[in-house]
């Protein structure tokens, strides 16, 4: 993957650099010792790594501001970094760069029930948002997968997803307002506890922005009661296209499970020997979950019950208790982990529509065919957001590169079929060069321009998102 | 007027323009004072793709909403979010379009449950003020591809380009659909009422509060709707309305019927339901209004049409003090989106050079 150059005037100002900072901030919050710097060489688009010049960790909004007016003031790149949990390369480093986390503010600064929002710093982990609402009736509704350690700053970059989209929606959907600290130092609002308002809707267009636009330092997040239960079943088949009708049977019949996943069989082996879930040994699965009451759960299981049996599934369990919906969801919650274990592996996550899902399956195994690289697909059947999990081996010459070309042919093909290239990960370092894919260069534009308008010079997260070349100029480069 | 036929009419309009342009779909909902020449989208027509199967649906800018409702109701689909019709309201006429709809983020009651037309805008094709086709966003259910412009250009009013597709996620028709009728409170114990409903699992789809009646909308599957309305009702005092009767109390509060035909401006707020009855007394106090009479509380609260005297942009900029957002919906004076703060305006103000550098749009709106 392409980097731009480091700028040695940058490199050879470093102690100046550290200094200003450290003079600012408070003792421990400025790291410049290569020990250390290394934790944030990368992050969970492992494949590439490159340490920073510095790592600030500040703890409280001012002290973001302080770190980017110097920044600013020194013309140094600013990485952004919530727990660091991107698959895009969102949060890579350059070595002329610092990166700023917000791991450190992770405070809950505002519970309000009768209102239904929770204020956060925006360092918190996923999960402990819902952690703080939990004894109260209420969760924050986007679950990625890495919700356990993902941060809301992350989550907002990215405008990440999860399993449960399908009926709560994404970040973007979730999200009331923002502060946040432009490049330049200055502290802005958008929306608040009562949403985005009126005007322009630049918390919507911020979100998503993969934190090119600013450092979100706290967020207002909707929070919904939950649902008095949930249950969810396991239907296999034998083949993925009949899967696939069965989603879409499901979907038009007025249904809407909170979750609709689909695994199919390179996933559902790799899971079983490395998990033990129970599954059986079959083309295709779909773990389908729905809420409500015991009786509601009961009427919408029957409904679905009635239409996966049109389609001749070889099983239809449905979780008994607890232990059961825990050992259904226990194998699709470890499919990265179980193909981890087979090697190293990339993950795509291309939308596609769901009429498209059994052609973009069959396209996929003969790519996989011609490439001569395993691709195990796990992934929201629900939304059509696909997670091909393409196999390597990275201590094999050539074989990165390899997966990357295949990479990039699933991705165009999503594209192709009227889909995108991600559907909840977001573009970061991984996709930036395939944007061409999808988007002319006037719409390329348009996208930079509203970056031109945050962050004139270019500064946060310059080298993401667009193609190095269409953003060369803006990053004072020459192209 | 211009009357282009196909989005590359439309470009080559706007690129050759010498003087400002007023973008017009059907005219329903068009807000500020803004002046020039009208570009009528109207002629931009028709459904590129419907997907029932997928609950996607693609439209040129200029297709009538009515087409579009009648289209999916014969698939048993509808828009989720609920678009007003705002003419008698606003005491316009014309025919409303989804490019309007899109431009004004129209949503109704509805949002309590599935969010206003934003969350449901998958993509958009639009004309920038240089004459640029761009496109954002896309068919797809979930899209992270870039930045996120279907959102910019979600109320937006036109400001920044001229939308000329839109795509939609649509959804199913429930089977059924019953309202809880809450009589015989005051303001504050009939909002707090749609508090507890909203906080409850019962997935209240409509929570609104008008004529000094609370109204609470369970939707869903027939046993379902039965369930949860008997337990919302073990929580308050409420009769029950059913189907037809149902629907026409939520066309009602969606269209904000109970201020049809009244002079003066018409406002929106965006506040918290906690503040929101606090925030309507100190704006009716100030004229003399009545709450009753002059006052729509619809989204738990969250969300306040009123009807005012011209001339009240002070008193509501005071009123909700920082604590909530507010849009004049018709009425003349200062700009629609007022009470903003200095840095939101500065930064509206720079997107709109990038995107309308020569003005073009919809001046004197951000």
């Amino acid at each position: 993957m392409e980097m731009p150059r480091p700028n040695s005037m940058i490199l050879s100002r470093r102690a100046q650099i550290v200094a200003q900072l450290r003079a600012a901030l408070p003792k421990g919050c400025v790291i410049d010792d290569p020990m250390e710097t290394r934790a944030y060489e990368c992050d969970a688009l492992s494949a590439y790594r490159c340490a920073p010049l510095a790592v600030v960790l500040p703890r409280s909004t001012a002290e973001v501001a302080a770190a980017l007016r110097i920044c600013h003031a020194l013309g140094v790149p600013v990485v952004p970094r919530g727990s660091g949990t991107s698959l895009a390369g969102g949060a890579m480093p350059s070595a002329d760069c610092v990166v700023l986390g917000v791991a450190r503010m992770n405070a809950v600064l505002d519970t309000d029930y009768d209102n239904r929002f929770i204020h956060v710093q925006s360092g918190r982990t996923n999960l402990s948002v819902s952690g703080a609402v939990e004894a109260q009736g209420f969760f924050y509704a986007p679950d990625p997968s890495s919700q356990l350690a993902c941060a809301i700053a992350g989550n907002i970059a990215m405008n990440s997803g999860g399993a449960h989209c399908l009926k709560y929606g994404v970040t973007t959907n979730n999200l009331l307002g923002v502060t946040m600290v432009k490049m330049d130092g200055t502290v802005i609002t958008l929306g608040g506890p009562w949403g985005n308002g009126f005007g322009l809707d630049l918390l919507g267009v911020v979100c998503g922005s993969e934190g090119q636009l600013g450092v979100v330092t706290e967020a207002w997040l909707r929070i919904l009661p939950k649902p008095e239960g949930a249950r969810p079943v396991l239907v296999a088949f034998n083949s993925s296209e009949v899967a696939g009708a069965c989603v879409a049977d499901i979907i038009r019949a007025g249904i809407l499970p909170v979750a609709i996943e689909f695994m199919d069989r390179p996933c559902i082996r790799a899971t079983e020997a490395f998990a033990h879930a129970g599954y059986p040994d079959c083309e295709a699965l779909l773990i389908i979950e729905v809420e409500g009451s015991a009786a509601e759960i009961d009427e919408q299981l029957s409904r679905i019950r009635a239409i996966a049996a049109r389609h001749d599934p070889i099983e239809f369990t449905e979780a008994a208790d607890e232990a059961q919906a825990k050992r259904i969801w226990l194998g699709r919650k470890s499919a990265f982990g179980a193909m981890g274990q087979m090697g190293d592996y990339m993950c795509l996550d291309g939308t596609i529509p769901v009429s498209q899902l059994p052609f973009v399956l069959r396209r996929i195994g003969e790519l996989s065919a011609d490439y001569g690289l395993d691709v195990g697909n796990v992934f929201h059947a629900g939304d059509g957001n696909m997670h091909p999990l393409i196999l390597y081996n990275a201590n094999k010459d050539g074989d990165l590169a390899k997966c990357e070309a295949l990479g990039a042919e699933i991705l165009k093909l999503c594209v192709q079929v009227g889909g995108c290239l991600s559907g909840e990960h977001g573009i970061g370092l991984e996709k930036r060069d395939l944007m061409p894919v999808q988007f002319t260069p006037a719409d390329l534009e348009a996208q930079m321009r509203v970056k031109d308008v945050f962050d004139p010079s270019w500064l946060l997260n310059p080298a993401k998102v667009f193609p190095l070349a269409a953003s060369a100029a803006r990053r004072g480069e020459a192209a | 007027m211009i009357s282009p036929r196909s989005e590359g009419d439309l470009a080559e309009a706007v690129a050759s323009a010498k003087t400002p342009l007023r973008p017009k779909g059907g005219g329903t909902r068009m807000i500020g004072d803004a002046q020039g020449e009208v570009l009528d989208v109207s002629g931009l027509s028709g459904v590129t793709l419907y997907e029932p199967a997928a609950l996607t649906l693609v439209v040129q800018a200029g297709t009538p909403v009515s087409d579009i409702n009648t289209l999916l109701a014969g698939e048993r689909q509808r828009l989720g979010f609920e678009p007003p019709d705002l003419r008698a309201l606003l005491g316009r006429d014309g025919v409303s379009t989804i490019g309007g709809v899109a431009a004004a983020n129209a949503s109704g009651p509805r949002g309590v449950q599935g969010g206003a037309a934003r969350d449901a805008m998958l993509g958009v094709r639009f004309v920038d003020g240089r004459g640029a086709a761009i496109s954002s966003g896309g068919r797809v259910m979930k899209n992270v591809t870039g930045y996120d412009l279907v959102k910019l250009m979600a109320g937006s009013y036109g400001s920044l380009g001229v939308l000329t597709e839109v795509s939609l996620k649509v959804q199913s028709i429930p089977e059924a659909e019953v309202t809880l009728v809450l009589d015989g409170h005051d303001v504050d114990a009939g909002l707090a009422a749609l508090r507890r409903a909203l906080g409850s699992p019962y997935d209240v789809s409509g929570a609104a509060r008008a004529g000094g009646r609370s109204y609470i909308r369970i939707e869903g599957m027939e046993g379902s709707v039965a369930y949860r309305a008997e337990r919302l009702r073990a929580q308050c005092d409420a009769t029950l309305v059913e189907g037809a009767q149902s629907s026409a109390i939520w066309d009602g509060i969606r269209d904000v019927a109970p201020l049809h035909g009244r002079a003066g401006d018409i406002w929106r707020l965006s506040v918290l339901p906690t503040d929101a009855a606090g925030i309507v007394e100190a704006i009716l106090a100030a004229h003399g209004g009545d709450m009753l009479r002059d006052a729509v509380y619809d989204l738990g609260g969250a969300s306040v049409w009123l009807a005012l005297p011209a001339g009240a942009d002070d008193v509501v900029r005071t009123a909700l003090n920082g604590r909530g957002a507010a849009i004049k919906l018709r009425g003349t004076g200062a700009a629609p989106f007022a009470p903003q703060s200095g840095a939101v305006t500065a930064l509206s103000s720079a997107l709109k050079a990038q995107f309308d550098p020569l003005g073009r749009f919809a001046q004197g709106i951000i």
